[in-house]
C-alpha cells in the first residue's frame, strides 16, 4: 500500500475497519469526532455495524454487548466521555471480554477545553473503573503508529480477552501526516467458542462480572491478576533514542515524546549527552528498563502535558537511584521544544 | 415415574428454557412466575437455542442461573444498550432484557428510551413492583404517592419526590415501538394475559416489527412488609389504579400477529 496524507482520527478509524472492526459504537466529542464521522460512512459501505449512541454510557455498553459476542468492537472518545465510560470499562474487565477504546485526550478537569492534553494518564492507567484491574494502554506518537497500534490493540485484546486503551491526544487526532494503511483483512472473522451465540447443542454460556461469594470473587480476581501478570511479562513496549551514552534521559510518551525527540536532537547538537525513552505501553509500564538506565544516566526529566502523572511511575521505576525531574504544561498548552531544552540545561 | 400412555396428551411440563436450579427469590415474589412465562414462550416459539438474554442489576441479577439460555449480565440500567450491541451483531438471534423498575425506570431511562426510539429488534420484560427490592426496599421512581419505603419513611411526598414514572405510557409515545403493554402477575387471569403479551412481544421481534416491551405489575412482600397474599391484594387495590392495565401501543402489524 502506498503512503497517503492522513488525519490521525480518520487514520485509526480506517485502520480499525481494515483490521476487522465489526461493530463501532460512539458518541460525538471533540477532538475525536472525525473518527465517528469516518466510520458513520465507511461501516455502512462495508455492511458492518455503526451506531451513534445516546451517550458514552450507551456507547460503552453497546461495545460490552458486542464484545460478549466475540466480535472486534470499539469506541472512541475524549476525557469527559472516558469518565462516563469507566462504568462499562470495569464490567468489561470484570467479565474477561475483549474491547478497544481510543481516548484522544483533551484539557481538563471538567469541561476543560478541546486542546491536546495528557491529563487522563491516571484515569486510563491507574483507575479505568472500580475494582482491581488495568487496561493494556498503548501510547502512539504518530499517525503511522496509531494505525499500527490499532491492529495491535485488537490482537492483544483478543489474545488476553482484555480491555485495550489507545492513549492518544487531540494533537495526534487532528494532525495530518504521511502514513500507510494496512490491506483489508478477511471479513467476517470467525467468532470465538466462549462467546454468547445461543445455546445450540451445548450448555448455556454466561458472561458476568458478578460472584456473590467472597472466595469466588477472590478466585475471579486472582484470574484477572494472573492475566495481567502475563501481559506484564510479554507486552511491555518502548522506544529508546541515543541512550547508549546518555547522561540525561528524557522520558515522555505520545505527542510529548515527539517533542522530546526534537529536544534531544537540538541538545546533542549543543554537545549535551541527552537520550530519550518513549514508553509505547503505559500499562504495563517499562519499569525494568528504566531501572536499568537509572544505573547509567545522571538524571531523568519526565515531560508531560499535565501536572505530573506518568512521572510517578518513572520515580517508582528508578527507586530513588537518580533524581527524576518533571516539566509539564496543562490546560491544552503543548510545550515547545525550546521550553523543555531550557529545563534540560538546568539539570 | 410411569410413562405417559399414548392416549394421553401432555398438557403441562417443566419448561426446557428454565434450569432446574432453585431460585433465590423471596416466598411470594412473582419473579419466578414471570421467569416461567418467558421460558414457556421461548419453548413454544422454539427459540431457546437462538436466544441471548440480558440480566439486570436488582433482584433478578441472577436470572442467568434460572434461564437455560445464553446470558450476559449488564451494569445497572444498561441492559438495553448491551442488548443493542448483541442484537446488531446477531440479527438472527432473539435478544431480550429482563429488568426491574429501579433498573429500567430510574438509572436506565436513557438506555431504554433510546433503544426504543431506534426501534431495536429486542424485547424487554419490565417487572414493576414499585420498590427497590435488592438494596432493601428503597423508594423507586414507580413508588406510589404516600407509599412508605426505607427511603421514604413518611410516605412518598410528591412535593419532594414527584409522581410515579409511567413507562408503558412513555413507550406509547415512541413511534418505533411496535408493542408496549402493561399486564400483571397478581392473579391467574392476569398471569394468562401476561403470558400472551410476552408471546406477542417475542413474536414482534421474530418478525422484525420493532421494539417490544411488556411491563408486568408485580409484588415485593418482603419490602412491602406484607404476606404474599396481602401483597397481591395491595397491588390490585393500589398499583392498578395508578398503572392501568392494557396495551399502550400496538402497531397494525403487531395487531395482525396470530398469537
Amino acid at each position: 500500500m502506498a503512503k497517503e496524507l492522513l488525519k490521525g482520527n480518520e487514520a485509526f478509524a480506517e485502520a480499525a475497519i481494515r483490521y476487522g472492526l465489526e461493530a463501532y459504537f460512539g458518541y460525538p466529542i471533540t477532538p475525536q469526532s472525525e473518527a465517528l464521522e469516518h466510520l458513520a460512512r465507511r461501516m455502512v459501505e462495508e455492511d458492518r455495524v455503526f451506531i451513534q449512541a445516546e451517550s458514552e454510557l450507551g456507547a460503552i455498553n453497546m461495545v460490552y454487548g458486542a464484545a460478549c459476542c466475540g466480535v472486534r468492537t470499539m469506541t472512541s472518545t475524549s476525557g469527559p466521555g472516558f469518565s462516563l465510560m469507566e462504568e462499562g470499562l470495569s464490567y468489561i474487565a470484570g467479565s474477561d471480554v475483549p474491547a478497544v477504546v481510543v481516548n484522544m485526550q483533551r484539557g481538563g478537569p471538567g469541561l476543560g477545553n478541546i486542546q491536546p492534553s495528557q491529563s487522563d494518564y491516571f484515569l486510563m492507567v491507574k483507575s479505568a473503573g472500580h475494582g482491581d484491574f488495568h487496561p493494556l494502554v498503548l501510547a502512539p506518537a504518530s499517525v503511522q503508529e496509531i494505525i499500527d497500534m490499532m491492529g495491535l490493540a485488537f490482537d492483544l485484546a483478543e489474545k488476553y480477552r482484555t480491555l485495550v486503551v489507545i492513549a492518544g491526544d487531540g494533537s495526534l487526532g487532528q494532525m495530518m501526516e504521511s502514513a500507510e494503511l494496512p490491506p483489508m483483512q478477511p471479513f467476517p472473522r470467525p467468532r470465538p467458542e466462549w462467546a454468547v451465540s445461543g445455546a445450540k447443542g451445548r450448555d448455556p454460556h454466561i458472561i458476568t462480572s458478578l460472584d456473590l461469594s467472597p472466595e469466588g470473587l477472590e478466585r475471579m480476581n486472582l484470574g484477572f491478576q494472573a492475566k495481567l501478570a502475563e501481559i506484564q511479562k510479554h507486552e511491555i513496549r518502548w522506544k529508546e533514542y541515543e541512550t547508549a551514552d546518555a547522561e540525561i534521559l528524557l522520558v515522555a510518551y505520545g505527542t510529548t515524546g515527539r517533542i522530546c525527540l526534537s529536544v534531544m536532537r537540538e541538545a546533542r547538537k549543543q554537545g549535551l549527552k541527552v537520550g530519550l525513552f518513549r514508553p509505547q505501553t503505559l500499562w504495563p509500564f517499562p519499569s525494568a528498563r528504566l531501572n536499568e538506565l537509572s544505573g547509567q544516566v545522571r538524571v531523568m526529566l519526565a515531560a508531560e502535558m499535565n501536572a505530573g502523572q506518568m512521572v510517578e511511575d518513572v520515580r517508582l521505576a528508578v527507586s530513588g537511584k537518580v533524581p527524576v525531574h518533571f516539566y509539564g504544561r496543562m490546560g491544552g498548552v503543548v510545550p515547545l521544544a525550546d521550553e523543555i531544552l531550557a529545563e534540560v540545561k538546568k539539570l | 415415574m410411569n410413562a405417559i400412555p399414548d392416549t394421553m396428551e401432555l398438557v403441562f411440563q417443566y419448561p426446557e428454557s428454565l434450569t432446574k436450579r432453585n431460585t433465590h427469590y423471596c416466598p411470594g415474589c412473582t419473579h419466578g412466575v414471570i421467569h416461567r412465562l418467558v421460558a414457556e414462550v421461548l419453548d413454544e416459539l422454539g427459540v431457546r437455542e437462538q436466544t441471548i438474554g440480558v440480566a439486570p442489576v436488582g433482584c433478578s441479577v441472577l436470572a442467568y442461573y434460572y434461564f437455560n439460555a445464553d446470558f450476559v449480565e449488564a451494569p445497572h440500567g444498561r441492559a438495553p444498550a448491551m442488548a443493542t450491541g448483541i442484537k446488531r451483531v446477531n440479527p438472527d438471534k432473539i435478544v431480550f432484557t429482563y429488568q426491574g423498575d429501579g433498573d429500567l425506570a430510574a438509572i436506565g431511562t436513557n438506555e431504554i428510551i433510546h433503544a426504543a426510539h431506534r426501534g431495536e429488534l429486542i424485547t424487554t420484560i419490565f417487572v414493576n413492583n414499585a420498590i427497590y427490592g435488592m438494596t432493601g426496599g428503597q423508594m423507586a421512581p414507580t413508588t406510589l404517592p404516600g407509599q412508605k419505603t426505607t427511603s421514604s419513611p413518611f410516605g412518598r411526598d410528591p412535593r419532594i419526590a414527584g409522581l410515579p414514572v409511567h413507562i408503558s405510557e412513555i413507550m406509547a409515545a415512541i413511534p418505533s415501538v411496535a408493542y408496549a403493554t402493561r399486564q400483571s402477575a397478581l392473579d391467574l387471569p392476569g398471569i394468562n394475559k401476561t403470558r400472551k403479551a410476552i408471546k406477542r412481544a417475542f413474536m414482534t421481534q421474530q418478525h422484525g416489527l420493532g421494539f417490544s416491551i411488556v411491563e408486568v405489575l408485580s409484588t415485593c412482600p418482603t419490602n412491602w412488609n406484607l404476606d404474599p397474599w396481602a401483597a397481591m391484594q395491595w397491588a390490585k387495590e393500589n398499583m392498578i389504579p395508578q398503572f392501568p392495565l392494557g396495551d399502550t401501543r400496538v402497531s397494525d402489524e403487531v395487531a395482525a400477529l396470530k398469537v
